[in-house]
């Protein structure tokens, strides 16, 4: 297979020897990774789905609901508005839980596994 | 589209001539700081991973920032204040939909993208697969999203710089797509990864200072009351209330409306499959710092989109949309428009806040550019030359120097189709290129990452097919043929009625990946797949 040959000496980019197939097999089983991979899978599948969701409905309410979406809450400012800024919020608000999440719960599990490997590979 | 006639606009507007030599002035005053900036970096870029990556040596938030220079395009910046301008409501919609999207890349793709690959898209996807049908397939589907994406962005340039500079003839536009060409072709061969970078960094914060000043001033004149600004858009729009509610430009028929809901699956899940965006993440050294730069970009890249209600409303409340339309008819002088009544028509206030903003829409075309060109060339030499033609024999030099001339050859490429689109629909361009990228590679990323039955097979079903279909959707739709609007307006061989062809490309894109791994007789490779779940989700052995 011609998968990226190893770079030259000299060259800044060389990663650590490469571990065997077996070697990552076996991490692949260890219960730590499966933890890992759980922590990771748990949390971004279930909300990519909730996001998406969230915003296909607001584009079918402002396809199809067109009345309750020029309801006016404030002045000028109407429902189609208030929700089109309700998506910024919730954007920013997922990316804050996720960076809050992959720093308590993925990092220390990944760093531990990687550190570990490379030690005693 | 008669330039005379925009040319003309711009002249009922304020002082055609009077702010030309300062817009001119701050064009080669940005040229002139972004080409020192690449020589600079030039000379410090040695290696392959200097000149693809630029040396991994970027900071979570410099990426982040360079992020937002390559994602805001002319497209964004123009089109969207245009778009709300004249339409209101339905033109914010685009910016929903550009800045969530970041969700997916944050998610699912940056971090597993930057442990598992090297310089390209084509690493990650051919990673499990056999390596030269993927990697072919890779390159081709790169190229295509780039060009189409490139051509927008030069379309744009030419009808932006023409009309504020009033070259109106046809050899003066076609010098500015040259000159534009150019100009993105030294950035790259000299200045690889790490001057595109800073190129897009001073962007990023031109663009933002810009935006910023436009919209306080915007703001200030409404007494920092929203409601007000809203009330006078919908007063001057002659519209009334429904100016503030959807439906002006997709609401008319059923059809008008799926094209809206297609565009939106396209705008939501193209950007984490935009070659030029993945790229970026392999300039930091580490996972952690490419979620720390997506973060920044989501922080930056929304910042600027909310102020696109004060751009776009205040347009419509200052400026109004006879004179928008006059000027160009799809909106896309809206913000220069507003620059110049803001800072207060035939003076020099107004004069030099015109020349600032179109110097900034320049700046943004130029860093977009480039980011595309070294997209596109990274991905020929890398997956192409390097993986393809070389079976994986070719030294670092070689690949280099082979991705230095794809670069000058695409340059070529796009100066002469730029050329013959300078009159094309910009933002049916750019909405194809984010439907190819969502079609034809977000499938076979997220199966590649995610999916252990995922086959070679599959991914190549996936790429050609996604491909294929959003090219010849596109084809005979009402973009290409059928309408006044279209680029070939007297011919009519439009069958397909949406102008995006998301709605049915992007599933079957999923589909055929799906498909194509379950019915062919490859096999998935379950040690491949176990080493690359292993080294996304922890870094070990990541360069």
């Amino acid at each position: 297979m011609t998968t990226d040959a190893p770079p030259p000496a000299g060259s800044r980019d060389h990663a650590p020897a490469p571990l065997t197939t077996e070697r990552f097999a076996e991490i692949h089983r260890s219960a730590e990774f499966a933890e890992l991979r759980r922590a990771h899978r748990s949390f971004t599948f279930p909300l990519t789905a909730a996001f998406v969701l969230w915003y296909l409905l607001y584009v079918l309410l402002s396809n199809y609901a067109g009345g309750f979406m020029g309801t006016r809450l404030y002045g000028n400012v109407n429902v189609a508005l208030a929700l089109g800024l309700a998506q910024f919020a919730t954007t920013f608000l997922i990316a804050w839980c996720y960076a809050r999440h992959a720093a308590g719960k993925l990092d220390p599990r990944a760093d531990a596994i990687k550190s570990r490997t490379e030690a005693g590979a | 589209m008669s330039t005379a006639l925009q040319a003309a606009g711009l002249a009922a507007a304020g002082d055609a001539g009077a702010h030309r030599p300062l817009i001119i002035t701050l064009f080669a005053a940005f040229v002139v700081a972004t080409l020192f900036i690449t020589v600079w970096a030039g000379r410090q870029t040695k290696d392959a991973a200097d000149f693809y990556a630029g040396g991994r040596q970027f900071t979570g938030f410099q990426n982040g920032l360079a992020i937002s220079g390559d994602y805001m395009s002319a497209a964004s910046f123009l089109g969207i204040a245009g778009a709300i301008a004249l339409f209101g409501y339905d033109g914010f919609l685009y910016s929903i939909g550009f800045l969530v999207a970041w969700l997916v890349a944050l998610l699912l793709v940056a971090e597993p993208l930057r442990n598992s690959g090297r310089f390209t898209m084509g690493d990650v996807l051919a990673y499990r697969m056999r390596q030269r049908p993927v990697r072919t397939a890779a390159g081709t589907s790169t190229i295509v999203v780039s060009i189409f994406y490139l051509l927008a962005q030069m379309a744009g340039a030419g009808v932006l710089v023409s009309l504020l500079l009033g070259i109106t003839s046809d050899a003066g536009k076609i010098a500015i797509v040259g000159l534009v060409g150019v100009l993105m072709v030294l950035y790259v061969t000299v200045g690889g990864m790490k001057g595109t970078t800073w190129v897009q960094m001073v962007k990023a914060v031109l663009l933002i200072a810009g935006t910023l000043l436009i919209t306080f001033l915007v703001l200030w004149k409404f007494g920092f009351d929203v409601s007000a600004l809203l009330g006078a858009a919908a007063e001057q729009s002659g519209k009334g209330a429904a100016f503030l509610e959807p439906g002006l430009k997709y609401g008319a028929t059923g059809t008008s409306k799926l094209d809206f809901l297609s565009l939106g699956i396209a705008l939501v899940l193209g950007t984490a499959g935009l070659p030029h965006i993945l790229i970026r993440f392999y300039t930091v050294p580490t996972a952690k710092a490419a979620r720390k730069s997506v973060i920044w970009a989501i922080g930056i890249i929304g910042a600027f989109y909310l102020m696109t209600i004060a751009l776009g409303f205040g347009a419509a409340a200052l400026v109004g949309p006879e004179e928008i339309t006059a000027s160009n008819k799809a909106g896309n002088t809206a913000a220069p428009l507003l620059a110049l009544h803001i800072g207060g028509a035939d003076t020099a206030g107004g004069a030099i806040l015109l020349a600032v903003i179109s110097a900034v829409a320049f700046a943004t075309i130029l860093a977009v550019v480039a980011g595309l060109t070294l997209a596109s060339s990274s991905s020929f030499a890398h997956d192409i030359y390097a993986n393809v033609i070389r079976k994986g024999q070719a030294t670092e030099k070689e690949e280099v120097r082979a991705a230095r001339w794809a670069t000058v050859l695409i340059g070529v490429v796009s100066i002469a189709l730029g050329a013959m689109a300078r009159d094309l629909n910009v933002a049916g361009l750019v909405a194809l290129a984010f439907a190819v990228a969502a079609s034809a590679n977000l499938p076979t990323i997220l199966y590649s990452l995610f999916w252990r039955r995922f086959t070679t097979s599959g991914a190549l079903w996936s790429i050609y097919g996604g491909l294929a279909a959003s090219v010849v959707l596109v084809l005979f739709s009402p973009v290409v043929s059928g309408k006044p609007t279209s680029m070939f307006p007297s011919a009519d061989f439009a069958w397909f009625p949406l102008e995006n062809p998301g709605l049915v490309s992007i599933p079957l894109g999923f589909l055929l990946g799906w498909a194509g791994s379950l019915l062919s007789k490859d096999k998935p490779d379950p040690g491949k797949y176990a080493e690359l779940e292993v080294k996304s989700l922890t870094g070990i052995g990541a360069h």
